[in-house]
């Protein structure tokens, strides 16, 4: 699946998208945070604060509890600051 | 008869009296027109603020932006909508965003301008970073906006 990242989430993971092929445990959302987390420091800096962390699954938002399972587009993003 | 929607993301400039005479152009059922814009401010809290720039997700921002429209026109009886949101580099002084809402009364129409603004700010995947002496940094959200729009949540 494809994972997108915007604003301070994209500087500190330094790359803008990427394609990643997670575990069948990795289930929801929080999961795939946890996981990529793991990826390495600049996704740990980027993750440090999972409440924070705002995501979309195929342009709509979603919670960290929603299941990854179909998903084309998965994205992480930090709270909103439009208008 | 169905109701006219606008909905446009641009790096350029708009001009608001243009887009409330094409929303009424021909028009007799409107009554009341009622815009938001939202400008680019100078400075915050004592520091000058050379320019704004505004990251966005390009498709999501539009699907959205079209979701709190339907939302809008499902609560409220409107006769027309437009929403221009901008992105990239803007300085102060300049537009950001406008919101036109259109109904028979005015009432319709400055409780959806207001929350259509209420979840713009909080939901429509946008980010501002600010431009300033001191360097550019990423406008952190607020708990005033958030709180701005959960009192449109339906009970």
């Amino acid at each position: 699946m494809k994972v997108v990242y915007f604003a301070w989430v994209r500087e500190r993971i330094g790359k803008a998208e990427e394609n990643v092929d997670p575990p069948p445990a990795v289930r929801t959302v929080a999961d795939l945070i946890g996981w990529l987390t793991q990826r390495g420091e600049q996704y740990a800096h980027a993750f440090e604060t999972p409440r924070v962390i705002r995501a979309a699954i195929d342009h709509a938002h979603v919670k960290p509890e929603t299941a990854i399972a179909g998903a084309r587009e998965i994205a992480f993003f930090p709270p909103m600051t439009g208008g | 008869m169905s109701v006219p929607v606008t909905i446009r993301l641009q790096e350029a400039d708009f001009d608001t009296a243009r887009e409330i005479a094409a929303l009424t152009k021909g028009r007799t059922d409107i009554g009341a027109v009622v815009t938001f814009s939202g400008i680019c401010r100078g400075g915050e809290g004592g520091d000058a603020i050379a320019a704004l720039t505004l990251e966005h997700y390009p498709g999501m921002a539009e699907a959205e932006i079209g979701r709190h429209a339907e939302e809008a026109l499902s609560r409220w009886p409107l006769t027309g909508l437009t929403i221009i949101h901008r992105y990239g580099r803007i300085v102060p002084g300049e537009n950001i965003v406008l919101v036109v809402t259109a109904s028979s009364h005015r009432q319709a129409a400055f409780q959806a301008a207001e929350f259509l603004m209420d979840y713009l700010k909080t939901h429509a995947p946008f980010w501002k970073r600010e431009e300033s002496a001191a360097g550019t940094s990423w406008v952190d959200a607020t708990s005033h906006d958030d709180a701005a729009a959960a009192r449109w949540a339906k009970s």
